[in-house]
């Protein structure tokens, strides 16, 4: 209802040089489509294709992640318990408030609403900066532990879980034998892979946000033509979705052995 | 200008691609239940349920998704071309790690 309204009032036409060679199509309709349905459906769908690529990759590192976890369960419930669900539980929550956000970005745009969308995804950006922010914390707390996977790698907490005592008074986990604790290795390897694959594509989300947001300034995204700020909501909230899974496969599923 | 076939390709075209706008209100009502379910994930997780516990949390986990797939990428309101992508993707994907996991759990790793 609205919608029709919306998309009329723009209806700047676009003539051709050759009159009927061309046909009439509103200017930010790809002269090769028929109708500006069928460029937006184009490019949704080949948006979505990309995401199914982006699934089969998350996907491998998630199937090595499972069968690892089946071969040193022992390790992997242990080295797990290094993560503090405080920290997970608030990032889970920030992602999951950005997409929030950023779906609301999107009606903005669709409603034309320049304020209210430059609002959207400047509050997305921080949420996103906020999130890298506590994997931040995180990760200082694995480099300080010697948890990084190599050289400088120690596995003193799971040969000896007393000596962690922070985490040995919440779960006061038994020693593992060496050649099971090294294994605890495998399971940080995994946890940066993932946790920083994923933090990746949120840096190279929030970039694309911060172009996003000058040009929404600019007026770009409340013309009617939607179409960026659409697929760019459909990569976000990609991104939310390989969280919602990284968060109870790493944080949570280990608490009881 | 079109010829008429082409104008009935197009009148069936916009029929069915009528872009729908969610409304603010079922984003909010989304979220507010994506926040409830993170918060019973992370409660149920210090319950003890053995084999349950994962399986618990991939099944909150995969209720999540499909609400975030559904509203919040708009996959209820797209083209039956976008639900079929969407779908058969997800179905692959099963097939894949299901395969491979399934492979690697029954072999007696060590003991051939």
């Amino acid at each position: 209802m609205s919608d029709s309204q919306a998309v009329s009032d723009s209806r700047i036409v676009v003539h051709g040089a050759a009159e009927g060679a061309h046909h009439e199509h509103l200017p930010y309709q790809r002269h090769h489509f028929e109708t500006y349905a069928q460029q937006s459906d184009a490019t949704n769908f080949a948006m979505w294709l990309f995401l199914l690529t982006e699934v089969m990759f998350f996907g491998g590192l998630f199937t090595a992640y499972l069968i690892y976890r089946n071969w040193y369960y022992p390790a992997f419930v242990q080295a797990s318990h290094q993560l503090q669900i405080f920290w997970g539980t608030a990032n889970t929550a920030v992602l999951i408030t950005s997409s929030f956000t950023m779906a609301m970005g999107v009606w903005s745009a669709e409603m034309r609403k320049k304020g209210a969308l430059v609002l959207c995804l400047v509050v997305t950006f921080i949420l996103g900066l906020v999130f890298l922010g506590i994997k931040t914390i995180e990760y200082k707390e694995k480099i300080d532990k010697h948890h990084i996977p190599g050289f400088h790698y120690s596995m003193q907490s799971f040969t000896n879980p007393a000596s962690d005592e922070e985490v040995y008074k919440e779960y006061h986990d038994k020693p593992l034998a060496v050649d099971m604790a090294r294994h605890t290795e495998i399971y940080f390897f995994l946890y940066f892979a993932m946790t920083g694959m994923h933090a990746l594509h949120m840096i190279i989300g929030i970039a694309i946000l911060g172009f996003m947001i000058f040009r929404a300034q600019a007026g770009a995204y409340t013309t009617g033509h939607v179409t960026f700020v659409e697929n760019f909501g459909l990569y976000w909230h990609f991104v939310d979705i390989i969280w919602i899974y990284l968060f109870p496969l790493l944080y949570l599923i280990s608490r009881h052995q | 200008m079109t010829a008429p076939h082409d104008k009935d390709f197009e009148s069936i075209e916009q029929h069915e691609h009528e872009h729908h706008i969610v409304s603010p209100r079922v984003y909010l009502t989304i979220v507010v239940i994506l926040l409830v379910m993170t918060a019973t994930t992370v409660g149920v997780s210090y319950i003890d349920m053995g084999l349950f516990n994962p399986v618990v949390a991939l099944a909150i986990a995969a209720f999540k998704m499909i609400l975030v797939v559904l509203f919040f990428m708009h996959v209820k309101y797209s083209t039956k071309l976008t639900k079929l992508t969407v779908i058969s993707g997800l179905f692959t994907f099963l097939v894949l790690v299901g395969m491979t996991l399934s492979d690697y759990f029954t072999r007696a790793w060590g003991r051939w």
